[in-house]
């Protein structure tokens, strides 16, 4: 009836995705290069400092961020050295000892300043907007184990979202990587779409924040 | 064809030399990821604050109350409270400007230029000497804006279209100065906050008390650890060091041109850029050594800050002190056989005791060019008590050496009409230590509250921490 069909998609609705817990860095990455060639894509990997070769077994690709610092620079040094050109020949041109207006050598120093103050921010900020960062909360947090991930544990997460993902079977996939314990579900609680939200009785239907799946064999 | 066999023949020997005496590796001995973090959190979370931190926070609390007294004096009276005169109008402050924005120098060198060189060493203390940058600009940004005379001011140095239809006199390498040590202050706070963001939320998820959870749970921004975010942060953070290597160089380059562009004589040398950064180096390294040696022994931390690197910093002293000495040379080598006459005057004045200044020339030559030579001897550079000494003395014959470019420069000019002496008032001493004051309770307070490690840099030198097959 309807109960049995509710809880199940709102079970299903609710799970951000399933999560595997490694003690040594050649089993994430070992972990997660398994994962992409067995087709999942949403998926995560998280490192309590970078590991080399991660992200490449993720398939990410070079990141963006050289070119904007560039762009910043650029934009940097066209406007300090435009600044100073604007104020000291064309808005107030002041004669200091009979030196040209437009005294281009002296303004290298503040031009390349401002471009490197452009360029730093550029870099800082493109990371930031990249990593979509700052995000207080994230459905990964909901794990008691993962306060490890910034420690000395490494987590492999295969989102919900991915077309591949199927409960059991990502689950039993994860147990074949041979994780340290067991699968580990990973709730969404309270950041769902808002539609659930709306839906009378959702609260009590999701789950305990932290379930494993017991599938087959643990192993190690 | 004949050469090759001798060829191979010298090369052998060299390399099993090399094998024979194997370089420090500076990884943490005897230590996984969880005694690693630990160790350094517990530092900050788990550790009590000992009587030693309340006795120094008191007397530099004490000494910062100075600083506020003193600066609350000059700004209701002005800056004639200090020996400012004509012709030796930039006194003490100027000279606490440069001495500090020297130190902060080795911060960034550290942070940046090192890891472009993929020194390992770097990693144990890039934490403490950015710190360390932070808090000597800190104290440097103050002076030139307390000897403004109006400091309140001090806005009008920034260009913004004003009432005044005026603009910054952009021809001028004090306006320089301000774009120079205001982006390098901005460049190296953002480097220093996104190098801690890891390390920032391994507190977070280590934090025991409910403050301590939500204080870094915000400024660590809620960094998960992703590799997705790694990825970009290690990007990130190599370009900051590609931008803020050649920033460090241009500082006090810019600072030194402050003198240099000026014609005064003992001012006006094409020397001075290189001059100023060597010296800037040499004594940012000083304070960094001056620092490390109490934190390894207080915080227990002399697995992770070995002799080996307090070793390898001595070399740096040693290094730049060379090289400040060279700039010693140079300058009274030119002035001696240049043709001008009052220069010559100038720096014969500096070292021949026609008056007090002789004797801070000579202290300062001690200090800078004699004493660190002792870490030519590996046992000496080995020896933390020596290492600590010879620091001291070089801070103290860096800030001299400022003092003396300074006054001797403007108390003898071109007009013998216009010559005179300086002579400081309590309240430069008096603003001088207040900003050692300041300095020491920022460091102070910084060391009780954030990671004063690299914690997720250091994991990534454990052995094993990149698996066995690397990449791809």
């Amino acid at each position: 009836m309807k109960p049995q069909d509710s809880q199940h998609d709102s079970r299903h609705n609710s799970l951000h995705g399933l999560m595997v817990e490694f003690i040594a860095a050649d089993q994430i990455l070992e972990g997660t290069r398994r994962a992409w060639q067995t087709g999942y894509r949403e998926m995560d990997a998280y490192s309590p400092y970078p590991v080399e070769g991660l992200a490449a077994c993720l398939g990410l690709k070079k990141s963006p961020i050289p070119k904007i610092v560039f762009i910043g620079g650029l934009v940097g040094v066209s406007c300090g050295l435009f600044m100073q050109y604007y104020a000291s020949a064309v808005d107030y041109p002041l004669n200091v000892g009979g030196r040209p207006f437009n005294s281009w050598p002296a303004y290298v120093p503040i031009g390349f300043e401002v471009l490197v103050l452009v360029a730093a921010f550029s870099a800082v900020f493109a990371m930031l907007y990249l990593n979509g960062l700052p995000r207080p909360n994230h459905p990964v947090f909901n794990v008691p184990e993962f306060k490890r991930a910034s420690q000395d544990r490494f987590f492999l997460c295969i989102e919900a979202s991915d077309p591949l993902f199927e409960r059991d079977q990502t689950a039993r996939f994860l147990l074949s990587l041979g994780p340290h314990g067991s699968v580990i579900e990973v709730p969404r609680e309270d950041i769902g779409p808002p539609e659930q939200v709306d839906e009378p009785g959702l609260r009590g239907a999701v789950p305990e924040p932290r379930t494993t799946v017991q599938v087959g064999e643990q192993q190690t | 064809m004949a050469d090759r066999p001798s060829l191979v023949r010298i090369e052998k020997p060299a390399v099993a030399v090399a094998a024979a005496a194997p370089l420090p590796d500076y990884t943490p001995r005897g230590h996984d990821f969880t005694s690693l973090t630990a160790h350094i959190s517990d530092v900050v979370l788990v550790k009590p604050t000992g009587l030693g931190w309340f006795t120094s926070f008191g007397a530099a609390s004490l000494l910062l109350l100075l600083f506020g007294g003193a600066i609350v004096f000059l700004l209701m009276t002005g800056v004639g409270i200090w020996g400012l005169s004509v012709p030796v109008a930039w006194g003490f402050a100027i000279t606490d400007f440069v001495w500090w924005v020297g130190i902060g120098h080795a911060g960034t060198l550290i942070s940046a230029i090192l890891l472009l060189l993929h020194q390992r060493w770097r990693t144990s203390i890039n934490r403490i000497a950015e710190a360390m940058t932070i808090f000597a600009l800190l104290c440097a940004g103050l002076f030139p804006l307390l000897h403004l005379g109006r400091p309140w001011f001090f806005y009008w140095l920034a260009p913004y279209p004003n009432t005044m239809r005026l603009w910054p006199q952009f021809r001028s390498p004090l306006v320089w100065d301000v774009f120079a040590v205001s982006t390098y202050f901005a460049v190296s706070l953002v480097f220093w906050y996104i190098g801690m963001i890891p390390d920032l939320a391994t507190m977070r998820d280590r934090a025991t008390s409910r403050r301590g959870r939500i204080a870094y749970g915000v400024l660590a921004m809620g960094w998960r650890n992703s590799a997705r975010h790694w990825h970009r942060y290690e990007s990130t953070y190599l370009l900051l060091g590609g931008l803020a290597t050649p920033l460090v160089i241009s500082v006090h380059s810019v600072v030194s041109a402050d003198f240099a562009a000026a014609i005064v004589p003992g001012w006006h040398e094409t020397v001075f850029p290189p001059y100023f950064v060597a010296g800037a180096i040499f004594s940012g390294f000083a304070m960094v050594i001056l620092l490390c040696v109490p934190i390894r022994h207080i915080y227990k931390l002399k697995e992770f800050i070995t002799i080996d690197h307090l070793e390898v910093m001595g070399k740096i002293v040693l290094a730049t002190s060379l090289l400040t000495s060279f700039g010693y040379l140079s300058e009274q080598t030119l002035s001696w056989y240049g043709h001008e006459k009052v220069e010559h005057y100038v720096y014969l004045n500096r070292i021949a005791a026609f008056d007090q200044y002789a004797f801070v020339s000579w202290s300062l030559v001690f200090c800078n060019t004699v004493a660190p030579q002792i870490l030519w001897i590996p046992r000496l550079r080995r020896n933390q008590v020596v290492l600590v000494a010879v620091s001291t003395l070089v801070l103290v014959g860096m800030w001299l050496e400022r003092y003396m470019i300074i006054t001797t420069s403007l108390h003898r000019d071109y007009l013998t009409s216009s010559w005179g002496m300086f002579l400081p008032t309590i309240w430069d001493f008096l603003t001088f230590f207040g900003s050692i004051g300041l300095f020491a309770t920022a460091f102070l307070l910084f060391i009780r509250s954030a990671p004063i490690l690299a914690m997720s840099e250091l994991r990534a030198m454990l052995p094993g921490s990149h698996g066995t097959e690397v990449g791809r």
